[in-house]
């Protein structure tokens, strides 16, 4: 695909066209590569794991307690709610404080040295295994404030870990909001809040919405934390604010322990609750997302 | 505010006593001036940058005051002192007075959010709110508690920024749909919803095209009637046809090499451009730079 020269080209320049093409392709190809490599993974981890279980994602994976007599009809009844009230709680809490911060952070406090190190340690926090996270629950939550290993603890502490990705999300929802908006605001007579709850938060929830799924994906997959905190891996009964749980990763993390096939199948049937939850969270989460953008723009 | 309020009818006699010190100052004889702003030697710094300096000028009611000067003079920067949108810059500090019908905007007991809806202000690019049309009005009145019938004060401000006839039937799509111009037009009757008395434009028309810019420039003479206009512009053209009174601005250096800005010259608009008294003002006028 060698170009032919156009006719009267100044002959100060050196074009090089076809290094320059090619140099571009040798790039595309790389970055095609990437995407194939990430893809063929998931491929082959799905066909693994659908190829396991799905013979045995019945209605008893869902239903049924687990049971180490009897994994061919056991379930994962008792981790699926554990999961689900974890998760419900620790968004209920990690939401309203990580919005609240990052609104803080963002409108309310002056920009100085020590705003500056307190960005810089909320974006480190974002990085720290929650593990780490699982120590300071446990002393804090578990043995402090004599919650126990118990849900409501188990939520606070996996809030915790995602605290810093949602304040580090909406931040930056936040900043993306238009100076101009705030300036025709506060231009026409509205005080602080009234410019923040009319312009700014609206204008940033898709934003903070997108923060929040990835969130949320972290901390369902999450299962250090809530080992430490004093998760159990086998639970035969449905889960209060205050009793003992188990979630889904620490059950499965049980049942790829044990030696016999039906509990690695039984495994590979929560690995797809698992895959169902989260796309259900994701999903309503970009509902949602696109349901505001829409407004906005109306 | 209320103290605010009653400033302006205490000082309303006040007022008439200056008026004959006005007229001498710009130097009018046959229509008295009342000054709506006055501004004593008003200095602006960001952090420790000194950008305007020693600005002392009396702005005229109902008429239309213009700004003009080459770029970094502080032509902005001081249009953006007399409703205290300086404050929300960090850093940003004013000293001296400046006087809201004798009442120092910058006294600790005047708050910034009603001094804002009584001195509007447009900008330089057209930013209706992404919301509907009528939103974009109601938004202001709705914030100070506005209690009359909302649907007849849109459309009469729409009507008074002359936007009305080409919007009527779709109030309810978004603002930013609308053109450039429009959406500038809707910004201008967005600030008049809130009853201000001065409205400060901020080069209201450096974003739009001719024709537009045309159809502003006639709003403002059609609005100057009920406000107090203060425009900044680059555009001399623009302050010959719309103003009555222009500030001529210029940026100097001072004995650091600093650019500061400074008022050089301040009279009626024809004086400016016709005779004025500073040499540099002469110079900028007739294009030599800037």
């Amino acid at each position: 695909m060698t170009a032919t020269p156009l006719t009267g080209a100044a002959s100060r320049f050196n074009p090089r066209l076809d290094r320059r093409h090619r140099i571009g392709k040798v790039f595309e190809i790389i970055c095609f590569l990437g995407t194939i490599a990430a893809l063929i993974l998931l491929v082959l981890l799905m066909i693994r794991v659908f190829s396991e279980g799905l013979a045995r994602l019945d209605r008893n994976a869902f239903f049924a307690y687990p049971s180490q007599l009897n994994p061919q009809e056991a379930g994962f009844r008792a981790s699926l709610l554990g999961s689900l009230w974890i998760l419900i709680l620790t968004v209920m809490m990690a939401l309203p404080i990580g919005v609240g911060a990052a609104v803080y952070l963002e409108e309310y406090a002056p920009k100085n040295r020590f705003t500056e190190i307190l960005e810089l340690n909320i974006t480190n926090l974002a990085g720290v295994p929650s593990v780490v996270y699982g120590m300071l629950g446990l002393g804090l939550f578990v043995r402090l404030m004599r919650l126990g290993p118990v849900v409501l603890a188990g939520a606070m502490t996996t809030a915790l870990v995602i605290l810093p990705v949602i304040i580090v999300a909406a931040r930056e929802a936040i900043r993306a909001v238009p100076q101009s908006f705030r300036q025709a605001s506060y231009g026409l007579g509205a005080t602080r809040w009234q410019t923040i709850s009319n312009h700014v938060l609206p204008y940033a929830v898709p934003g903070i919405l997108t923060g929040t799924i990835i969130a949320m994906s972290r901390a369902i997959g999450d299962a250090a934390a809530l080992l430490v905190v004093g998760g159990l891996v086998f639970v035969q009964a449905d889960p209060g604010l205050f009793s003992r749980f188990t979630v889904l990763p620490l059950q499965i993390f049980f049942s790829i322990g044990q030696p016999q096939l039906a509990f690695r199948q039984l495994a590979a049937a929560g690995i797809i609750i698992l895959l169902i939850v989260l796309l259900v969270l994701n999903a309503t989460a970009i509902y949602l997302r696109s349901r505001f953008e829409r407004q906005d723009r109306s | 505010m209320q103290r605010l309020f009653t400033y302006v009818a205490v000082l309303k006699d006040k007022i008439a006593l200056n008026h004959h010190h006005l007229c001498l100052e710009v130097g009018m004889s046959a229509t008295p001036l009342i000054p709506v702003l006055a501004a004593t030697n008003v200095d602006v710094y960001y952090g420790s940058f000194h950008a305007v300096r020693g600005v002392n000028m009396k702005i005229p009611a109902n008429r239309v005051t213009a700004f003009i000067g080459p770029s970094g003079c502080g032509k902005s920067t001081l249009l953006r002192s007399f409703n205290r949108m300086n404050d929300l810059i960090q850093g940003a500090r004013v000293t001296g007075v400046v006087e809201y019908h004798g009442k120092n905007l910058y006294d600790p007991d005047v708050d910034a959010t009603e001094v804002r809806r009584r001195i509007g202000i447009v900008f330089q690019k057209p930013n209706p709110f992404p919301k509907s049309i009528y939103e974009n009005i109601a938004y202001g009145p709705r914030l100070s508690g506005f209690k009359g019938d909302m649907d007849e004060l849109v459309e009469q401000t729409l009507r008074q920024a002359v936007l009305w006839d080409e919007v009527k039937d779709k109030l309810h799509q978004s603002g930013q749909s609308l053109s450039g111009g429009q959406q500038q037009r809707l910004c201008i009757a967005r600030t008049l919803a809130v009853q201000p008395e001065v409205i400060l434009m901020d080069e209201p028309c450096s974003a739009l095209d001719p024709i537009s810019t045309l159809r502003i420039e006639e709003l403002i003479k059609e609005l100057k009637q009920k406000y107090t206009i203060i425009i900044v512009t680059h555009n001399m053209q623009q302050a010959a046809r719309v103003s009555d009174m222009t500030a001529f601005f210029n940026a100097e250096l001072d004995d650091k090499g600093i650019r500061y800005g400074r008022l050089v010259e301040f009279d009626r608009t024809e004086r400016i451009f016709n005779s004025p008294k500073e040499k540099e003002t002469y110079e900028y006028v007739t294009g030599r730079f800037g």
